[in-house]
């Protein structure tokens, strides 16, 4: 009996697990489609790319600019002590344009922009505006999906560059501030920083951008119930978009660097 | 192609989440005809409806428009035959990052190319219609639950649909609105022609709009005629419905518990 009762349980959440992943890959493969044939909706996407970009510029300066400080300020005081200053500018301009402004800049964006992605789209489910795009011959995931992933895939890259620039101030002036002499720091970086970071890092950026809209655009097209359930595809979209970007950030800087 | 507003339901049945929604459900409406579903909440009357434009796929049984089964369509010709269908969603479902002008444009913009010039005066005559001329400009956000309503029905109306749906469109309106909203129904529908299918827990909507009315209870018709058939069916939930609407005045009716 007991046994019986376990895997009816086991049966069951296989089942239901097996379904939301049937599902998640379903929406990925036709917003691909969607995006593939260019049906692109031009004014969603100028809309999208100036709420989720331009309007992020703010918190992803102050984010860039922290975190290209802290990661000076370890760097320069552990070299420091080996009187290693010679490698802290390119030391901290690397981890920066690999590390540091891509995957804050993505986790940042992922709490900003994906928590108002799958509120807004869980809002409209659960008010049938989806359904009444349905009806008027609207495809939501080319109305809704697509211009929300290519604005993020565009913009994404962008707010990085910004965070590069703000962070590599902030790690010049935290170091110099330590005891790294200027003109090191600055060698350093020239010696040590490659175009390929900077690319590499961009590139990661985009991929961020296009997972970001994924999870949150398919988590809050699979709200029910209510304002309830909009806050559960709210929050589970933000855990889940940074769970994406931390894995898929090991995996490309494998691939890449 | 154009429709000529033939609404044909077979044998419809539907489960969702395990249970059984709709249990044998068939109906067919001819063209310009007025039908209303009555029935509680939750016995699977939003469900019917949303069959009706290919919202859900039915498990047995199937819904045809002119013939054509809905659910075996191409996406394509979906799309073309829900051009001709309107849909009145009960919260009204207007897409609310837009203006009112710009909701009922919407269709409009989606299915036809129309001049910018035109495409004004559609919609200035759509709102014209539903006696809301004027409010091209306001959000959605601002308006009344009967305002949003009388929109969301000139945006089906958009695109001269030649069937309408309503789902439940008297809910969450006082008395007063809701029988303007009934007048409004009867209005569109003598002013077009269109095949008419509302749902309702509304019996005196159902009586005022429908030339026919369907009774439904946990999935299935327990009543379905003209007005006066219904009226005389002894079924418990239409007498129930009956009384409760203040249609049936017999003391003894009155009295006795459905």
């Amino acid at each position: 009996m007991i046994v019986n009762a376990i895997l009816d349980r086991l049966g069951t959440a296989t089942l239901r697990w097996l379904e939301e992943v049937g599902a998640a890959v379903a929406f990925v493969a036709r917003t691909a489609l969607s995006l593939a044939r260019l049906r692109w909706e031009g004014q969603q996407v100028i809309l999208q790319m100036s709420r989720a970009g331009v309007d992020s510029v703010p918190l992803v300066l102050l984010t860039g600019l922290f975190s290209g400080m802290v990661l000076a300020y370890q760097t320069a005081s552990q070299l420091l002590r080996f009187g290693a200053e010679g490698f802290v500018g390119g030391l901290v301009a690397v981890s920066i344009a690999r590390e540091a402004a891509p995957v804050f800049t993505a986790v940042t964006v992922a709490g900003r922009v994906g928590a108002g992605f799958a509120a807004e789209l869980g809002t409209m489910v659960v008010t049938e505006q989806v359904d009444a795009l349905t009806v008027m011959g609207t495809d939501p995931l080319e109305y809704l999906v697509v211009p929300r992933a290519v604005a993020l895939v565009f913009m994404l890259p962008v707010l990085v560059v910004l965070a590069n620039a703000v962070g590599s101030v902030g790690g010049y002036v935290v170091s110099v501030a330590v005891g790294v002499p200027g003109a090191a720091y600055v060698d350093s970086v020239r010696q040590l920083l490659d175009l390929h970071d900077l690319t590499g890092g961009l590139g990661k950026s985009a991929a961020f951008g296009l997972l970001i809209a994924l999870v949150a655009c398919h988590k809050g097209l699979r709200a029910t119930g209510g304002a309830a359930g909009v806050g559960q595809a709210t929050t589970g979209a933000v855990v889940a978009a940074i769970a994406w970007i931390l894995a898929a950030n090991y995996f490309l800087d494998v691939l890449l660097f | 192609m154009e429709l000529t507003g033939r609404v044909e339901v077979q044998d419809l049945y539907k489960d969702l989440g395990g249970q059984p929604v709709l249990r044998g459900i068939s109906l067919e409406v001819a063209p310009g005809e007025a039908v209303a579903i009555l029935g509680p909440s939750g016995c699977g009357k939003t469900v019917f409806l949303r069959h009706l434009v290919g919202l859900l796929v039915p498990d047995r049984g199937g819904v045809r428009l002119d013939g054509e089964t809905l659910h075996r369509l191409p996406p394509a010709r979906l799309r073309e035959i829900r051009a001709q269908v309107g849909m009145v969603f009960q919260g009204a479902a207007l897409l609310d990052s837009l203006t009112v002008g710009e909701n009922v444009a919407f269709p409009l913009r989606r299915h036809r190319r129309v001049p910018e010039s035109r495409l004004k005066e559609i919609v200035a005559e759509k709102l014209n219609l539903v006696g809301m001329g004027g409010t091209e400009d306001r959000m959605p956000a601002e308006l009344s639950g009967g305002m949003r309503k009388r929109v969301a029905i000139a945006r089906a109306l958009a695109l001269d649909p030649k069937i309408v749906l309503y789902d439940e469109p008297t809910a969450g309106l006082d008395p007063v609105t809701a029988r303007a909203v009934d007048r409004l129904m009867t209005e569109v529908r003598r002013k077009t022609g269109t095949t008419t299918v509302l749902v309702t827990h509304d019996l005196l909507t159902a009586f005022a709009v429908a030339d026919r009315v369907a009774v439904m209870e946990a999935g299935r018709f327990v009543a379905l005629g003209p007005r006066e058939a219904v009226r005389a069916n002894p079924h418990p939930l239409v007498q129930a419905f009956l009384r409760s609407s203040g249609l049936v005045g017999l003391p003894q009716e009155a009295d006795g518990e459905a």
